[in-house]
């Protein structure tokens, strides 16, 4: 296990470096400068301007100074909102976003799960074919089609919930965004978790346990759970990372003050200091996002471990 | 724990239902809440250039001369309470309220004043709009490192509250210019107080630490979420704000923002998207605005392509824009232009653009292309997805009576900007919206190596006559000047105008004391909320 860990931790560290090598060089590779704006600035400022970046200097240097700033823990400052320090950026930004996530897919595993659970276990019935039917609307629904839709309905008509905005502490306005943040994460559950049921009750254990006379509830829920979940848990590790790094529409449709919004901006302007404290951020994420994961599995699946 | 989680949604689903929107709550708290687009860069009005950023600086600085409500063209006092020039409209003599305060009591005098534009004009700053202070005497000298002595520039205190101004040319539209931000004074005890004077974004303009002479001040911001600022009792004309705070929303999805406004969470929005102009316009007509604003739109072209070098082949692309179809059906409400320069106090260029197909056929065949046989494949840039229908009708015009066949090149924002600055387009749809109401603003960007001509062309006769009106103390003379300046940017064309901005938006009914404005500055201090 220490092994494992020791690997992975490696990993990781190889996995950051060559991501910020490829942000780094990426977003220096874009025409333009991050100081062009519609109306002219004058040469002779953006060339101060450049200066006091170190944009003047030749890439390599830049390069290196950058990598040293960042392994002592300074990621710079932005050049889009100049004045204002990445961490600060990401500071204000990335618990909205972990927030929102994390209700999103809270709201994607109450949901989904047990609705894979009901349709595996009263598989080919009513039941079964509208939770699919309706898993696979949510799958196939982009979320740019559902946001307006719900903060249409519930912001504009009936005017019971914010069509729009963010609070920490009111959770009414968590509720729209996070419904279309995770609706497709649910629908996506719902079916892994029927395929991992019916995996599960389709196995011999399942017969001797009803042979047994153990109630189909006992079954379900005691015996069957804990290997059927292995599919859904496997998914919900990147999945999660995913949803935090890819709210980007649902922060668009509700204005939110999300990552998404500084992430696009930044490759827009080249805006690299932001563009890299962000994607590290994000790479952290799917790193640990994929160990917990693993870690899970191994819990869930005895076979794994051997 | 199940149980208890659905149980915990389901209540606030049901709890869910709001007694009262926002805009509600707001108009019994006199807190007027506005969409305002995008995240402000800084609140250091020397260091940005944005219309988002104008809005609130606005609302927290106050210039020499202050905005009407209803009137572009009056000048009511601001920091300043009374003015006098010389003859030849070269040296301005602002006497400051004598009451004028900073939000933190300490008195506004015409040392910030000096202070500020030394600040702005000081090359290591790199004030991005500092260009905006060049009509100043020596100020571009300065700012250029010609020299260094800032005494030689034309900004004195007289005393405590007395500000000499000396221009470098006549400058009748000196007090209107002073409402532009980049005007503005800034705190010199707070600025020092957080640095020198030159650095560059230190924490004098966040929340806490910022001080203004305007009639709010800063009270919290929220990155991406909210700016919020309330009543400035120190402000000299605090009695007359009908405020108590203003909420800036910086919504940049324009839909996002129209669906805000109707859920009762805004007063006001930024803009409105043309496709819900005919919707709104049905259902809810009291909210519709739709109000000139100080802008063109225009394709650029770069007239150092073979082809687009010739003036008679730019006319024929012009004479078959069809610009009132092209009001009509893809910029909502925008009004069809008949020359660059919108019409601005008592200035109106001849009307020259005209929708000519035939003409046009005839000029082209004379440049060598009858109907558009070997005239080179060439492709309008775009930027914005928004932009693009009105790229397709350009195209479809330009085939149906010309012939030519111009492809449509879409392109990131910084591509789209560098390819212009260094000539690397062949078209490119373009807008221009002006700083100030004065014609310049809108002639003196196409005088040769200015940073937004790019388009290649310049002409000696053009930029003589803009010389020339610029020593003109004579305000009708001055126009007559320009008039003349513009008749030859209009008959060279190296840029066809297309339309003029209207500003479309949806505005409360009980939002009071808002009126149409062409620079769409509207003096926050004069707007109140009816509860009822």
């Amino acid at each position: 296990m220490l092994r494992y860990l020791i690997n992975r931790l490696l990993q990781g560290v190889i996995v950051m470096i060559v991501l910020f090598t490829l942000t780094f060089f990426l977003v220096k590779a874009l025409p333009g400068s991050p100081f062009k704006t519609e109306k002219a600035i004058p040469e002779h400022i953006q060339a101060r301007m450049n200066a006091y970046y170190g944009l003047d200097q030749p890439l390599p240097v830049q390069f290196a100074k950058r990598a040293t700033n960042i392994l002592k823990g300074d990621f710079g400052s932005s050049l889009r909102l100049e004045g204002r320090e990445v961490t600060e950026i990401i500071g204000q930004a990335f618990p909205v976003s972990l927030q929102l996530g994390l209700v999103a897919i809270t709201l994607a595993i109450f949901v989904g799960v047990p609705l894979g659970v009901i349709a595996a276990w009263k598989k080919n019935s009513i039941l079964d074919y509208s939770t699919m039917a309706i898993a696979m609307t949510g799958i196939c629904l982009p979320s740019f089609v559902i946001g307006p839709i719900l903060a249409d309905r519930f912001g504009q008509k009936w005017e019971i919930l914010p069509a729009m905005g963010w609070s920490n502490l009111n959770p009414l306005f968590w509720i729209l965004p996070s419904i279309t943040l995770g609706l497709g994460s649910a629908a996506y559950l719902s079916r892994l978790t029927r395929a991992g049921m019916l995996d599960t009750l389709s196995q011999d254990f399942v017969r001797t346990a009803r042979a047994k006379g153990v109630s189909q509830k006992n079954i379900l829920i005691r015996h069957c759970l804990r290997g059927g979940l292995t599919p859904a848990v496997a998914y919900i590790g990147p999945a999660f990372a995913g949803i935090i790094s890819g709210s980007l529409v649902i922060e668009s449709v509700f204005a939110l003050p999300g990552l998404g919004t500084h992430f696009i901006k930044a490759i827009e302007t080249g805006d690299e200091p932001v563009l890299t404290g962000i994607v590290l951020l994000f790479g952290i994420l799917i790193i640990l996002a994929n160990f917990a994961t693993d870690i899970l599995g191994y819990w869930l699946n005895p076979r794994l471990r051997s | 724990m199940i149980r208890s989680f659905y149980l915990f949604a389901l209540i606030l689903v049901l709890s869910a239902c709001q007694k009262e929107t926002l805009v509600e709550k707001a108009n019994r708290d006199g807190i007027f809440l506005i969409g305002n687009s995008a995240e402000p860069k800084s609140l250091d009005h020397q260091m940005v250039t944005g219309v988002p950023e104008s809005k609130i600086i606005g609302a927290i600085f106050e210039g020499l001369v202050a905005d009407h409500p209803s009137d572009d063209a009056a000048t009511p006092p601001g920091a300043a309470a009374s003015w006098t020039h010389n003859e030849d409209l070269t040296e301005w003599t602002f006497k400051l309220q004598p009451d004028g305060r900073w939000s933190d009591g300490a008195p506004v005098t015409a040392h910030d004043f000096v202070f500020s534009y030394h600040r702005m004009l000081s090359p290591a700053l790199a004030a991005p709009y500092v260009e905006m202070l060049y009509f100043i005497d020596q100020a571009a000298e300065f700012n250029r490192e010609q020299i260094t002595d800032f005494e030689k520039v034309g900004v004195k205190a007289l005393d405590d509250f007395t500000l000499l101004i000396k221009l470098k040319e006549p400058v009748p539209f000196l007090p209107s210019l002073t409402r532009h931000y980049t005007w503005f004074p800034v705190p010199r005890h707070i600025v020092l107080q957080f640095g020198e004077m030159t650095d560059r974004f230190t924490s004098w303009s966040k929340t806490g630490n910022i001080v203004g002479n305007g009639p709010f001040r800063l009270t919290e911001w929220r990155f991406h979420d909210v700016i919020e600022v309330e009543r400035n009792p120190h402000y000299w004309d605090a009695k007359n704000v009908g405020l108590n705070g203003i909420r800036f929303y910086p919504i940049e999805n324009p839909y996002t923002e129209a669906r805000a406004y109707r859920a009762g969470q805004l007063h006001t929005t930024y803009m409105l998207p043309p496709d819900l102009i005919k919707d709104v316009r049905k259902n809810e007509k009291e909210s519709l605005r739709q109000e000139p604003y100080v802008g063109t739109t225009f394709v650029r072209l770069n007239t150092t392509r073979p082809g687009l070098s010739d003036p008679r082949v730019r006319q024929a692309f012009s004479l078959t824009i069809n610009r009132a179809d092209y009001c009509n059906y893809i910029t909502e409400g925008y009004e069809p232009t008949k020359s660059f320069t919108p019409k601005m106090g008592s200035y109106l260029a001849d009307p020259v653009l005209e929708f000519n197909p035939e003409k046009a056929r005839q000029l082209l065949a004379d440049a060598g292309y009858p109907g558009g046989k070997d005239f080179p494949r060439y492709s309008i840039l775009i930027s914005k997805a928004s932009a693009r229908a009105g790229a397709e009708a350009l195209q479809a015009m330009w085939r149906e009576h010309l012939g030519i066949l111009i492809d449509i090149e879409s392109k990131d924002w910084g591509s789209y900007i560098t390819a212009q600055q260094t000539l690397d387009f062949d078209m490119a749809s373009a807008g221009w919206i002006g700083d100030y109401l004065d014609p310049t603003t809108f002639l003196n960007m196409w005088t040769k190596g200015n940073g937004n001509n790019n388009t290649g062309w310049s002409n000696e006769k053009f930029e003589q006559l803009l010389s020339q009106a610029a020593q003109q103390a004579d305000p009708d003379e001055r126009f007559r000047i320009m008039k003349e300046a513009e008749a030859i940017l209009l008959n060279e064309q190296p840029i066809l105008p297309i339309s003029w901005y209207v500003r479309n938006y949806l505005l409360r009914p009980e939002v009071k004391g808002w009126h149409p404005l062409l620079l769409d500055n509207h003096p926050w201090k004069n707007i109140s909320l009816d509860a009822n």
